[in-house]
């Protein structure tokens, strides 16, 4: 017999199969992921959850027989008041009681309706953006290399104590000891000692004599080799050297900016709150840091907390220059571009008063643009408003974005075009485009 | 001999006390379970093996029924995550014991389980598990302990290779549609059972290498004859019996005649078939298998207690945790199967009973074996050389059906009602008895499909029949997907009959194409 411990051995030997699995129910999960944001629980969603999908995503067919009429027996246990002969009524909901003909329908599984996954909030997020990807991420990434981190680079003969690489220096030590031949210190000790003890005593032969003379010729030699060569030389010592390289920055900021004017109502800002929220899921999903700053604008703009953003209404005249302002404002003061991935996010029912717009389209192509990573300005329009001409800012955007790509904007009426908008916003782009990068 | 005896009784006294095991304690329990085991008991068992792991590691044990190793497919993560689900969900308990028909036998004690409790799996599975792997002669004949585990490493390494080389969708769905076949992969009714999983690791590495050898690309540019002449009845007939039909074994038959496979595909067939093989007995063995080694645990754990090896807590624990295995819920609870554990205790409790103190009427229902004063020898042969049916319709005692208080309904769907035609009475013994054991025959788990013909000098197309009776069809949704990978692994158009067994006539028929490029 033999007792092994397993306890240490890897864990998780299914994981990849689990991924297979998921992979083959992959559109069921990623249907029951969308239906799980859908219901607005995007907060809790985001942060990884269970879903249950239809079992048949995940069927194993077999041959097997299934008993629908004609007649069977059936042994059960625990009769406490049938005798022979007594007839009971069909249990409801099928012929007989599932007994051995459907039991064997299938064997794992069985009676299961759904599958549930748990799934991490990487596989959940994963899932739920599909193939969408961050326009121009990595070139932008590797554009703004500013900051720099330590990495281990080899080993060096100087440098501060705390970086002593102790193993390293006493193995080059104990080489050179061998190497120069250094006398053992027990070698000494058993001399010396052997000395002390021929003083000792008397009267002294004269083998002991001459014993002691050469004992002392060997301690004088062994003394000189023990100073000469000491235990730790400076030569032995080594360093851990590091060096600085560039770390791509992994911090974005995502500018909300929204019009909370008079015309802007409840569902339309429902709406926009919605894009929002998708958008920082996704990018809180490949930034190490992500901040968000929310600027309101009617007549004027401000920063705000999220709790007054979407819930403090505002009356007056729609300006949406001075949000640009206020943002390029923050962004000098907080967000220098060399270190930060900026990301803005608009929203607006596409009012603004005429005067302002010329400045309007000034400021955001040659202020913000240039600075920001990625532009989404969607308008949200009134239910009703199917028929209704281009708002004055929708012509003006229109014209900037055929010039700047990395502005993007959607019309958006229903609160179900918001992830399909979202979707289209961030679609995978064809490679040609890519290939820029 | 004579000093182990002595050296035993020398060490007596407790073997641990508390909950606390450690490696030491593990390892005493074994020694004094085996000594029971094998002095007392006469236990003959495959040398053992015992793995301690986590209870992370038993859920990844539990998907798949138990191998140590597998290869890697998308069904053993559907079983992990509903495992993992219904453990987290607190539906499932994990079992304590896992065990594994090899040699060595590989038996899992769980790091949670309390020291009582490794000591009651190793006596259930260490030896009670073990000894019904290695005497019953249905194992013996259908699986080769010794090479599974070898086998298995040789198939996950093959199945990953296939995945380098062909990628893995390509592998995927030969293995899907092997995999519906499972049950329709093993020589039931005739021919070699048991096959050298060493060999076949050659055989396949031989193969492969003759292939490669006499590679030709040429070959592939040949025309393609044509016009043969319409083939004659008796060549027909010639023809079936070169294919070997009928055949039930259709994963042998496509892996053996299938004109599209290659190579690699056959191989992968092979091994679903052979893998499928090796759990064959164990659906038929279920009630046995269990039964004996609950059966074989409570009498150690008794022995143990007696002897002064283990406490009263511990004893009481042991108790308690046979008990709650071996409840049996009856049909108003919505059991509609007997718990294998249960009634496969209850039996053999009640033959070494029947041996050793039977009462008039076993003397009248088992009179070979009331009151032959060998109750060990008698349930060691019933372990060996039975399987669930045979041993239920010969051993289920009139005493076991009061005490499950068993009784018979008729079902027929076109009373509105059910009948109770059978209780367990004098009357009603020999037919609940019967059906009992007919509910253990394999032919009720295993639709009984079998190739008729294949019209190999015309279109190719695949004949099965299905025999079954009016009313027991094969579940249709089922059938459409299994069919059409049966048509994708054979390469041509398949037709498949159900046909009523007494009388001959044609049920339904379904047929199914492969797909393009399949």
């Amino acid at each position: 017999m033999e007792i092994i411990d397993r306890r240490s051995n890897p864990h998780g030997k299914h994981l990849e199969n689990r991924r297979r699995a998921l992979t083959r129910a992959r559109d069921a999960v990623q249907r029951a992921v969308r239906d799980a944001v859908a219901n607005g629980k995007i907060r809790e969603a985001g942060q990884g959850s269970a879903v249950s999908i239809p079992a048949d995503a995940l069927h194993e067919p077999s041959f097997h027989r299934i008993f629908t009429s004609g007649s069977r027996n059936i042994v059960l246990s625990g009769n406490h008041e049938f005798s022979r002969g007594d007839k009971i009524r069909r249990p409801p909901g099928g012929s007989g009681k599932g007994g051995s003909g459907s039991g064997n329908a299938s064997d794992e599984g069985g009676g299961e309706d759904s599958y549930r996954f748990l799934l991490s909030r990487d596989e959940f997020l994963d899932l739920f953006f599909g193939d969408l990807e961050l326009p121009d991420l990595v070139k932008r990434e590797i554009a703004t290399t500013e900051v720099t981190a330590p990495s281990r680079a080899g080993l060096s003969n100087d440098g501060s104590p705390s970086q002593l690489d102790l193993g390293r220096t006493m193995r080059y030590s104990m080489a050179r000891r061998i190497g120069l031949g250094r006398p053992k210190p027990e070698e000494l000790i058993e001399i010396e000692a052997r000395i002390a003890a021929l003083e000792e005593s008397r009267p002294l032969s004269a083998a002991d004599v001459d014993e002691l003379e050469a004992l002392r010729e060997r301690r004088s030699v062994l003394r000189q080799r023990l100073n000469r060569i000491p235990w730790v030389d400076p030569v032995d010592l080594r360093y851990r050297r590091f060096a600085q390289t560039p770390k791509p920055s992994t911090r974005a900021v995502m500018f909300c900016v929204m019009d909370v004017s008079g015309s802007m109502t409840e569902r339309m800002k429902d709406l926009a709150k919605q894009f929002f929220l998708l958008l920082h899921v996704f990018l809180e999903k490949r930034y190490k840091t992500l901040d968000v700053v929310f600027i309101r604008h009617a007549e004027t703009a401000e920063e705000v907390d999220e709790e007054t953003f979407f819930n403090d209404p505002r009356t007056g005249g729609t300006v949406v220059s001075t949000a640009l302002e206020e943002l390029l404002r923050v962004q000098k003061a907080r967000y220098p571009s060399q270190h930060w991935n900026i990301y803005v996010a608009q929203a607006s029912d596409g009012d603004n008063s005429t005067s302002d717009t010329p400045r309007t389209a000034e400021l955001l192509e040659s202020g913000v643009l240039p600075l920001v990573q990625y532009y989404a300005y969607i308008e949200v329009m009134g239910s009703g408003a199917i028929i209704r001409g281009d708002t004055d800012l929708w012509r003006t955007y229109r014209g900037i974005a055929a010039r700047n790509e990395h502005l993007a904007i959607r019309q958006v009426s229903d609160r179900k075009e918001i992830f399909p908008v979202f979707r289209e916003l961030f679609a995978r782009r064809p490679a040609t485009q890519g290939a820029g990068a | 001999m004579n000093g182990a005896v002595e050296k035993a009784t020398g060490g007596k006294g407790l073997l641990y006390q508390g909950a606390e095991w450690n490696f030491r304690v593990i390892r005493d329990c074994y020694d004094a379970i085996e000594e029971i085991a094998e002095e007392e008991l006469g236990l003959d068992a495959f040398p053992n093996r015992i793995e301690v792991i986590t209870s992370e590691q038993m859920l990844d044990v539990y998907t798949t029924s138990g191998m140590p190793l597998t290869y890697q497919h998308w069904s053993h993560g559907k079983r992990f995550v509903s495992h993992e689900n219904a453990y987290r969900r607190g539906l499932m308990g994990l079992a304590y014991e896992v065990v594994i028909n090899s040699n060595p036998c590989i038996s899992y004690l769980m790091e949670e389980n309390s020291a009582t409790m490794q000591a009651l799996v190793i006596a259930h599975a260490a030896f009670g598990h073990n000894h019904f792997f290695k005497n019953n002669r249905l194992f013996q004949e259908w699986t080769d302990p010794s090479q599974i585990l070898n086998y298995l490493e040789f198939a996950r390494g093959y199945i990953a290779r296939c995945e380098e080389a062909h990628g893995q969708e390509a592998v995927e769905r030969i293995l899907d549609a092997a995999h519906a076949l499972q049950n329709q992969g093993v020589h039931r009714h005739s021919g070699a059972r048991r096959i050298d999983l060493r060999a076949e690791q050659d055989r396949a590495r031989e193969r492969r290498a003759h292939e490669d050898r006499s590679y030709n690309d040429l070959w592939r540019t040949l025309p393609v004859s044509e016009g043969a002449a319409p083939p004659r009845e008796h060549e027909r007939d010639a023809l079936r019996r070169k294919f070997g039909l009928p055949e039930e074994n259709i994963l042998y038959f496509l892996e053996k005649h299938a004109p599209k496979l290659a190579a690699w595909e056959r191989e992968i067939v092979r091994i679903v078939r052979l893998i499928s093989q090796y759990f064959y007995p164990q659906p038929q063995l279920k009630l046995m298998n269990e039964g004996c080694a609950t059966w074989v645990h409570d009498r150690i754990m008794t022995r143990l207690h007696e002897l002064g090896r283990i406490d009263d807590a511990a004893f009481m624990e042991a108790i308690h945790s046979t008990t709650n295995v071996i409840t049996q819920p009856g049909y108003e609870q919505g059991s509609t199967s007997f718990n294998p554990y249960a009634l496969g205790f209850a039996m053999m409790k009640d033959i070494a009973r029947v041996c050793v103190d039977p009462t008039e009427e076993d003397r009248r229902w088992s009179p070979d074996i009331a009151g032959n004063g060998d109750p060990l020898g008698t349930l060691r042969h019933a372990w060996a050389e039975y399987r669930d049916e045979s041993f239920v319709l010969q051993f289920l005692s009139p005493r076991v059906m009061r005490e499950f208080r068993m009784f018979r309904l008729l079902d027929d769907t076109r009373e509105p009602y059910l009948l109770v035609d059978a209780i367990h009475d004098e009357h009603g013994y020999r037919d609940i008895r019967r059906t009992v054991a007919a509910s253990y025959d394999p032919s009720t788990f295993y639709a009984e499909l079998e190739i008729v013909d294949v019209d190999i000098l015309g279109d190719r197309t695949l004949r099965l029949e299905h025999r079954t009776k009016s009313g027991q069809l094969l579940a249709e949704s089922d059938m459409k997907l299994t069919l059409r990978g049966l048509a994708n692994l054979w390469g041509y158009r398949v037709v498949l009959d159900e046909i009523d067994a007494p009388s001959g006539k044609v049920l339904a028929s379904h047929e199914a194409n492969a797909s393009i490029g399949g």
